[in-house]
């Protein structure tokens, strides 16, 4: 168990480091990034000056080494058009990206459970054919005009729910959480549904295959005849040996509802991190791009590393065979 | 004459599908009493397990019942509504199904499953079920109980875990165990210690056993009677040292034939030619009789029915009196 | 009684009956039934993508005028509504925009920026696929680990955030105001960097199975370079496969290019895609001119679900082992 779980870290620090040479090169070799922080009219002298205090003089693996321990500290540079630190800027704006994540999932969850239980269960009846149409378009439909469309209705037409931004927002330090007020709620509604309906059909599909897979297993039938209720098998036995696979899918993807996230706070003006990198990429701001890159990955390779171990707590069998084999 | 266990009276199971209702058991008759263990032998397909899964109501859509009546202990079952089915399973009528390794959820520990198990039937609190289950599990011979109870399905051995499985079937003192090739999926050195176990168990606590499997040893070492099963009908049913001994049904005495005995070295063991037929195209008459040397033209219209030969009953035209000397 | 309830048809009913009625009732009666239901829903999805496609192309024909040439779109036609509202104008059936461009005819013009990306970009990302997948399967060791291990962590991250990372590249290498034309190639190279992946994955695993057979022995035998080899005999055994994940991948590129100009990351307002005209459109929602961003949203959203369904009836029709 220990060895596995020091393997696996082992595997998420080789990732972080080949992700962070890509973001060094970005940072580094993506256009000369003293002609970003200059205007055009600099004279030459002056840009050497500037190139030697960045240490662009300096040979690339020592560059490369700084890049890196700055990076660890959470030091990304400075960003071309804020002009402020990155990582300040990255910090203002994770909570709105990491609340709209946490809702988008647990939305995704919820329902993507309830609704693959339902159509599992009463495959015939014609709910249960609705949702099945139902995650046929989501899976189909593009993120940007889901959320279009939920503000078609709910902002234009109907008024209800606010169409951009994060409502008023608390501070809890350099956390703000739109979750404690009204407004904040009435925002963050909409863009959880744009965002997490994709994983919500991902989960439905998921976790109807898996039920109906479960229900035919022996144990399902063993334990019929042992004349346990419906209930229990159904919820009890049945949906605790779906949910292992769906766990695990569940975390895995919580790394993409995170950078799919640069599309509904896009479309719903959200001011997180994804709108940010969205910004960087239109204007061409190197190290902002380079550190959301950096930042992503290490939730990515965080997740996955949680996820196994997770798994293996979930299913008892994992446990002893990880354990056995190392 | 007491009420046996369980009654079977003209039992017929159909699977309906696109073409039409296949039928897997076609008008199946028998009794087991209390104490008894009958054995159901025959090959795979035969309607061995359908006629198991029907008497504890588990067959599933497309599958139905038909027709014919399935009683325990005098009274109907299988016409109760399913509520009332589900509290009889697990309390009335135990089952063991054939894989162990398959047969437990592996997520809970054994403990868990045979105290839900228990809670499900029997008015305990957990701690009195807890200690039932420790007795269960030391009464099927699993090694220190209360340590084992605590471990999941997967730290069993095969055999250990079907000795898991009868713990689960006889937890609430059933009256009648359906034990469904018990011991095909285990090794041959385990499978003559769950027989005995299942045998001692029915001795012991005065349960009935249907032990339905397609190896006639096993029978020949466990059962009182024995059903032979063909094609979804029983050819011949009767005491086991007699059938074993004297098989009076064709195919009763090709599978007699095809059991190695110690003693007859010097004879070849008997190979029936052909195959069951498929249920879709099973033959008009008695559905034997492609395979059988002893046909005649009455085998292929009419349909046999059993008849009572001594202690056995044959479904056989053989044994017909009125028909014997015209075929002769 | 339960045996008087249930009707108790005799064994030799059904077949009987199949045979009185004859062929025609036993092809209905058939497994084929479900699959033809289905496939006439693939018919319908492959009409449609071939009428998207042949939009795309004669788009100059049936456009009443070019959306991209700034001296045909005149101001006073901007914002008019469809044709079948009250203020719907001839000859503009879907309406204008702001600029006073035809609503259709931007849709016909960007269809055909949104499938020349998408089909270059699917190209690109199946030929880099291919090639790699066959070099790593072929050549194996340290090459192929390399490649693979690759391939491992661009799959952890989504293809649109790799694609959004190589546009921003590029557009600080080759200046921040590309143009309409080099914009296009850089979408393709984005898309193309994107979803190798699956093709190598797929190629690779064809290919570790080929490589052992007899046939390639012998080939090697005979003096044929690995090229040769390659190309000839061990590529056509993973077509199949390659097919499906093309098709489904030509969906998740349009999509992709779509999402890239809806995020202002892609084609610019002057040569707009279908992604474009939505990130437009959406501009006017608020004032209630909901058919500058309705029609280009439901052209894109037809043209990924036929797709789509043609991709899921090539994967169970030709059943490889891809889930």
């Amino acid at each position: 168990m220990l060895a596995f779980t020091l393997r696996r870290a082992l595997q998420a620090i080789g990732v972080m480091l080949a992700v962070g040479v890509i973001a060094f090169s970005m940072f580094r070799f993506a256009g000369d990034p003293v002609n970003q922080m200059v205007s055009l009219d600099t004279p030459a002298a002056e840009r050497e000056q500037v190139r030697k205090s960045l240490g662009l003089d300096d040979p690339v693996m020592v560059q490369f080494a700084r890049y890196f321990a700055n990076a660890a500290q959470f030091k990304f540079g400075i960003s071309y058009q804020f002009r402020q630190p990155v990582s300040t800027l990255l910090m203002e704006r994770m909570p709105a990206t990491l609340e709209l994540a946490t809702c988008a999932t647990i939305f995704a969850m919820v329902f993507g459970i309830l609704m693959g239980v339902y159509t599992a269960l009463r495959r015939d009846t014609w709910l249960a054919k609705v949702f099945q149409a139902v995650s046929l378009i989501g899976i189909s439909l593009p993120t940007f005009l889901i959320g279009i469309l939920l503000i078609y209705l709910f902002a234009v037409t109907l008024g209800w729910l606010p169409s951009f931004g994060r409502g008023e927002v608390v501070k809890f330090g350099w956390w703000s959480t739109g979750l404690l007020t009204v407004s904040g709620l009435k925002a963050i509604i909409m863009p959880s549904i744009t965002l997490g309906l994709f994983q919500m059909t991902l989960i439905m599909r998921l976790v109807r295959a898996e039920m109906l897979e479960v229900l035919r297993t022996d144990y399902i039938r063993f334990a019929r005849a042992r004349g346990l209720t419906t209930r229990a098998i159904h919820f009890g036995h049945a949906l605790k040996n779906t949910l292992v696979p769906v766990i695990t899918v569940v975390g895995l993807q919580f790394g993409s509802v995170i950078a799919f996230a640069i599309i509904t706070e896009t479309v719903f003006q959200w001011p997180g991190m994804g709108l940010m990198f969205v910004q960087a990429v239109q204007n061409v701001d190197i190290p902002i791009m380079a550190a959301y890159l950096l930042m992503v990955s290490l939730i990515f390779v965080t997740i996955n590393l949680v996820v196994d171990i997770l798994y293996t707590v979930v299913d008892p069998r994992l446990r002893s065979t990880v354990g056995r084999a190392h | 004459m007491t009420v046996p266990v369980l009654s079977v009276r003209s039992l017929q199971v159909e699977f309906v599908t696109r073409r039409g209702a296949l039928r897997a058991i076609d008008d199946v008759s028998f009794d087991i009493a209390k104490g008894e263990v009958l054995g159901v032998v025959g090959e795979s397909g035969a309607g061995k397990s359908v006629t198991g899964l029907a008497a504890i109501g588990l067959i599933d859509p497309p599958g139905r019942i038909a027709g014919g009546e399935i009683l325990l202990s005098g009274s109907r079952i299988d016409n109760l509504p399913p509520e009332e089915m589900r509290r009889i399973r697990g309390k009335r009528i135990g089952m063991i199904f054939q894989d162990p390794l398959t047969s437990l959820n592996p997520l809970y520990r054994v403990g868990e499953q045979i105290i839900e198990t228990i809670r499900t039937h029997l008015n305990l609190s957990e701690q009195a079920a807890r200690k039932r289950a420790i007795d269960l599990l030391a009464e099927v011979g699993i090694p220190a109980p209360e340590k084992r109870i605590d471990a999941y399905p997967h730290e069993f051995s095969g055999g250990m875990r079907q000795r898991v499985v009868i713990a689960l079937a006889i937890c609430a003192e059933p009256e009648l165990i359906i034990a469904d090739e018990p011991t095909t999926a285990l090794d041959v050195s385990v499978q003559a210690q769950i027989i005995s176990l299942i045998k001692r168990l029915g001795r012991d606590h005065g349960t009935a056993v249907m032990l339905v499997t397609h190896d006639m040893g096993v029978i020949a070492e466990t059962s009182d009677r024995v059903a032979v099963m063909y094609s979804g009908r029983i050819a011949e049913i009767g005491p086991v040292q007699d059938v074993v001994r004297n098989p009076l049904h064709p195919y009763a005495k090709g599978l007699m034939g095809a059991i190695p005995t110690l003693a007859g070295e010097d004879k070849r063991l008997v190979q029936i030619p052909g195959s069951m037929p498929r249920l879709s195209a099973i033959p008009p008459g008695c559905s034997f009789n492609p395979r059988c040397g002893l046909a005649f033209d009455r085998c292929r219209v009419e349909r046999p029915e059993p008849i009572r030969h001594g202690s056995q009953s044959v479904a056989c035209h053989l044994f017909d009196a009125s028909t014997r000397d015209s075929a002769a | 009684m339960t045996d008087a309830a249930v009707p108790r048809p005799t064994e030799a009913a059904a077949p009987r009956k199949a045979q009185g009625i004859g062929w025609f009732h036993r092809a209905l009666d058939s497994d084929i039934f479900y699959s033809f239901r289905r496939s006439r829903m693939t018919m319908v999805a492959a009409v449609i993508t071939l009428l998207f496609f042949l939009l795309a192309i004669f788009a100059s024909v049936l456009a009443v005028q070019n959306p991209f040439d700034p001296a045909q779109l005149q101001l006073m036609n901007s914002r008019i509504s469809p044709l079948w509202t009250a203020d719907g104008q001839s000859p503009f059936l879907l309406g204008t925009d702001e600029q006073g461009r035809d609503v259709l005819s931007a849709i016909l013009y960007g269809l055909r920026i949104s499938l020349t990306v998408g089909v270059l970009g699917m190209l690109l990302a199946a030929t880099l696929g291919i090639t790699l997948g066959l070099i790593a399967g072929y050549v194996g060791g340290a090459v192929d680990s390399v490649i693979m291990r690759i391939a491992d962590v661009q799959l952890t991250f989504p293809a649109i955030l790799i694609a959004l990372m190589v546009n921003g590249i590029a557009k600080s290498m080759f200046g921040n105001r590309l143009d309409a034309m080099s914009m296009l190639a850089v979408l393709v190279l984005a898309i193309g960097l994107s979803f190798w992946v699956q093709y190598a994955r797929t190629v690779r695993g064809s290919v570790m199975v080929e490589k052992g057979k007899d046939y390639v022995a012998a080939a090697q035998l005979i003096g044929l370079p690995a090229p040769a080899i390659m190309l000839r005999h061990v590529l056509p055994n993973a077509m199949g496969p390659v097919l499906v994940i093309a098709t489904i991948n030509l969906a998740l590129a349009i999509l992709t290019e779509a999402t890239l100009s809806f995020l202002g990351a892609g084609m610019p307002e002057t040569m707009p895609s279908l992604g474009t005209l939505i990130r437009i459109g959406n501009n006017y929602l608020f004032a209630g001119e909901w058919w500058i961003v309705a029609f280009p949203g439901i052209a894109l959203a037809g043209l990924i679900l036929s797709i789509n369904l043609l991709g899921d009836w090539l994967r169970d029709a030709l059943n490889p082992k891809l889930r």
